[in-house]
C-alpha cells in the first residue's frame, strides 16, 4: 500500500492523486491516440460510441450521482443536441458554431425542466422528466417543417470549419477531445465550491441550505450543465449515426442511460465511463455468447433486455457501488495482500437512522 | 436591548392549531453562551429553526446585528454570520470529513461558474485558502485522523464533532448548537464542554444552544432561558433558573398556574 505524504494544500487539488496515477492516465491517453491506427475500423467505431455514451454518462452522473436529482428524460436532451446539430450543419454551419448552439439549446431545456425539480423529489421528479421526454419526442415527430417528422433526417458528415472531415479516424479524434474536455470540466467543477454544493444537496438539503447553498440556483444549474453536456453528446451522436429520427430518443434510451451510471457506479466519474464501456460492449458479448448458448435461448428475442435487467438487479443487490466500486475493492485487495478483511468496505450503521425515517 | 447581537422579539410560530412558540422574546449579547432549556416538546428546536430561518415565523421579528432577518431566505443566513448544528446530525453522509468541512465554507465561496469549470488560478488560490481555514478547524477539534474518512462510516460521537467543525468552518459570529451533548457519553460530553468554552474564548464566537444536560448547561452558560409549551418561564443565570419555582414545576410536574 502506498501512502502519500502531503506537505502542501495544493496536493489536495491535484487532478491525479500522484505521479503513478498520472502515469497510468498517460498510458491510457497514448493507447487511445494510437487506437484508430492499430485497431480495425469496427472497433474504432465502438470506441466512438463509448466516448459519446461516456459524455452522456458524465452529464447524467453530475445530475443523478452528484446532485441526487433523477432524470428519465435525458434521451430528450440528447435529441435536442442531435437535431440542433443536424439542422445547423445541413445549413452549412461549421461545428465550432453549431455545437455550442446545440449545447446551449439543450442546457436551456435543462434549466426549464429543472424548474419543477425545485418542488419535486424522487418518483415525482422522475415522472416530470419522463413527461418532458415524451413532449420532446412528440415535438420532433410533429414539427415536420424543421425536423422532417417521423421520416427522420440524414446528417451530413461533420464539418469542423468549412471542409467535411475526411475519415472516421478524424471524427474519432473529435470525439476523443470532446470526452477528455468534458471530463476535465466536470472534474474541475467537482473540486470547486459548486461541485461541493451539488454533493451537499444530494446528501441533505436542509443542511445544505444552512451552509448557504441556494437550492433553487444549484439544482437548476445542475440540470442545465447536465443537459448541456448531454447536448454535446447528441451533436456527436448525430454525426456518428448519420440518420436521426424521433424513435431513437425514447424513454428506453433514457432508462439505458440510468442503467449505465448505476452499473458503472453512482457518484464516481470513473463509473460513468465504465458504465459506457459496459453498455457498448454488452451487445458484443451477447453476440459472442450466442454461439455457446443452447439454440433455444440464443434465438429468443429480448435476450439483450433480459441480460441488461439481470445485470442491474445483480449490481444493485451485490455491488451498489457498481463497476467502479468493484475495481476499488480489487485494487485494495492487491495493495493490502495478504491483509484484506472481508468487512473492509462495510458501512457502519448509524443507530439514529430509524429515528429519521428516511 | 442595547449591545445585543441577536434580538428576538415576540416570536410566534403555529403549526395548524398548535402554538409551538408563543411570543418568545430574548436577546443574546456578544460573546456570551446563552442556553435555552425546557422539557420535551417545549418548542426549543422550533425557536432554533426560526432563528436559522428554516421556518418562517407566524409573528415577531429576528434582529441580528441591527438587521431584520425575519424575511430573509434560509440560505442567506450563513452569509450573515450564523452557523448551526442539528439535533439529529445532518451531515453529508457520502462525502469525506474534509469535503463536509469545505462545504461548511460555502457561504464564503465567491467564484464564478466559468472560472470553476476552467479551474483558473483565482479558484485555486481560494481553494487553498479554504483548505487552510478548514485545517485550522481540524486542528482545533482534533479531527486529524478522520480527515479523509467517509462520514457514513464514522461513530456517532465523531460525527457530532464533525458537525460542530462544519459549522465553525464558516467562521460564524453566532453559533447555534442544537443539543450538542445528545447521544454522547460522559467523556465526550466533557470534551464538548471544553470546546464550547474554547469556541467562546479563543474564537470569540457567541453561542446560542439548546441543551438537556444540566451539568453541561451550568458549566458553560452565562445565561439560561427556560421555556415550556412555547412560552418563556424564566431567564437568568443557570443557578437562578434552576431554582425558579415555575421551572421546577415544569420539569417535575405539580401545581402550575
Amino acid at each position: 500500500m502506498r501512502f502519500i505524504l502531503k506537505t502542501r494544500y495544493e496536493q489536495d487539488l491535484r487532478l491525479f492523486r500522484d505521479g503513478t496515477v498520472a502515469g497510468w492516465y498517460a498510458v491510457l491517453a497514448l493507447a487511445l491516440l494510437a487506437a484508430p491506427f492499430v485497431l480495425p475500423e469496427y472497433y474504432t467505431t465502438q470506441l466512438v460510441f463509448i466516448f459519446i455514451w461516456g459524455i452522456v454518462g458524465f452529464g447524467l452522473m453530475l445530475l443523478a450521482g452528484f446532485t441526487g436529482q433523477i432524470s428519465l428524460g435525458h434521451a430528450a436532451f440528447l435529441a435536442i443536441g442531435a437535431y440542433a446539430e443536424a439542422i445547423l450543419q445541413a445549413r452549412g454551419w461549421p461545428f465550432f458554431a453549431s455545437a455550442p448552439i446545440a449545447i446551449a439549446l439543450s442546457a436551456c431545456a435543462g434549466v426549464v425542466i429543472g424548474l419543477p425539480a425545485l418542488r419535486l423529489t424522487g418518483i415525482y421528479l422522475a415522472i416530470a422528466t419522463l413527461a418532458f421526454g415524451f413532449i420532446v419526442e412528440e415535438v420532433l415527430a410533429r414539427w415536420e417543417s424543421v425536423t422532417a417528422g417521423n421520416s427522420g433526417m440524414m446528417v451530413p458528415p461533420l464539418r469542423l470549419f468549412l471542409e467535411p472531415l475526411g475519415s472516421q479516424t478524424a471524427f474519432y479524434f473529435v470525439c476523443l477531445v470532446a470526452i477528455a474536455g468534458t471530463a476535465l470540466l466536470v472534474r474541475n467543477l467537482l473540486r470547486s465550491p459548486t461541485g461541493r454544493a451539488f454533493i451537499a444537496i444530494r446528501d441533505s438539503e436542509i443542511s445544505a441550505q444552512s451552509m448557504g447553498v441556494n437550492l433553487a440556483r444549484y439544482k437548476t444549474m445542475s440540470f442545465g450543465i447536465s443537459a448541456g453536456i448531454t447536448g454535446l453528446a447528441g451533436a456527436l451522436y448525430a454525426h456518428q449515426i448519420r440518420f436521426i429520427s424521433p424513435e431513437q430518443f425514447t424513454i428506453f434510451l433514457s432508462i439505458e442511460f440510468l442503467m449505465m451510471i448505476v452499473i458503472g457506479g453512482m457518484g464516481s466519474l470513473h463509473g460513468a465511463v465504465l458504465g459506457a464501456v459496459f453498455i457498448v460492449m454488452l451487445p458484443e458479448l451477447i453476440a459472442v455468447a450466442k454461439d455457446w448458448l443452447p439454440q433455444v435461448i440464443a434465438e429468443q428475442t429480448g435476450l439483450k433486455g433480459t441480460i441488461f435487467g439481470l445485470c442491474v438487479i445483480l449490481f444493485v443487490l451485490f455491488e451498489p457501488m457498481g463497476l467502479y466500486g468493484r475495481w476499488v475493492k480489487v485494487r485494495t485487495w492487491f495493495s493490502l495482500f495478504p491483509l484484506y478483511k472481508a468487512g473492509l468496505f462495510k458501512r457502519q450503521k448509524s443507530y439514529q437512522k430509524s429515528e429519521r425515517l428516511r | 436591548m442595547e449591545g445585543a447581537l441577536l434580538q428576538v422579539e415576540q416570536l410566534s410560530k403555529s403549526f395548524g392549531g398548535l402554538r409551538a412558540v408563543d411570543e418568545v422574546s430574548f436577546s443574546v449579547r456578544e460573546g456570551e453562551v446563552y442556553t435555552i432549556i425546557g422539557p420535551n416538546g417545549a418548542g426549543k428546536t422550533t425557536i432554533f429553526n426560526l432563528v436559522s430561518l428554516l421556518f418562517a415565523p407566524t409573528a415577531g421579528r429576528i434582529i441580528f446585528r441591527g438587521e431584520d432577518l425575519t424575511r430573509l431566505a434560509p440560505d442567506r443566513v450563513a452569509g450573515r454570520g450564523i452557523g448551526r448544528t442539528f439535533q439529529n446530525i445532518e451531515l453529508f453522509e457520502h462525502a469525506t470529513v474534509l469535503q463536509n468541512l469545505l462545504i461548511g465554507r460555502h457561504a464564503r465561496a465567491q467564484t464564478s461558474l466559468l472560472a470553476e469549470l476552467l479551474f483558473l488560478p483565482s479558484v485555486r488560490r481560494r481553494e487553498v485558502e479554504h483548505r487552510r481555514k478548514v485545517e485550522e478547524v481540524i486542528e482545533f477539534l482534533d479531527l486529524q485522523r478522520y480527515r479523509d474518512s467517509m462520514v457514513g462510516g464514522l461513530a456517532y460521537g465523531v460525527r457530532k464533532v464533525v458537525e460542530l467543525a462544519r459549522a465553525l468552518c464558516a467562521e460564524p459570529t453566532l453559533l447555534l448548537l442544537d443539543e450538542p451533548s445528545s447521544g454522547l457519553n460522559v467523556e465526550e460530553t466533557d470534551d464538548m464542554a471544553f470546546w464550547i468554552e474554547d469556541i467562546r474564548k479563543e474564537l470569540g464566537m457567541t453561542v446560542l444552544m439548546v441543551e438537556h444536560d444540566m451539568s453541561l448547561v451550568s458549566r458553560v452558560s452565562d445565561r439560561v432561558l427556560a421555556v415550556n409549551q412555547g412560552r418563556v418561564l424564566a431567564e437568568g443565570t443557570p443557578a437562578q433558573v434552576q431554582s425558579h419555582p415555575d421551572v421546577i414545576a415544569a420539569y417535575l410536574g405539580g401545581a402550575t398556574p
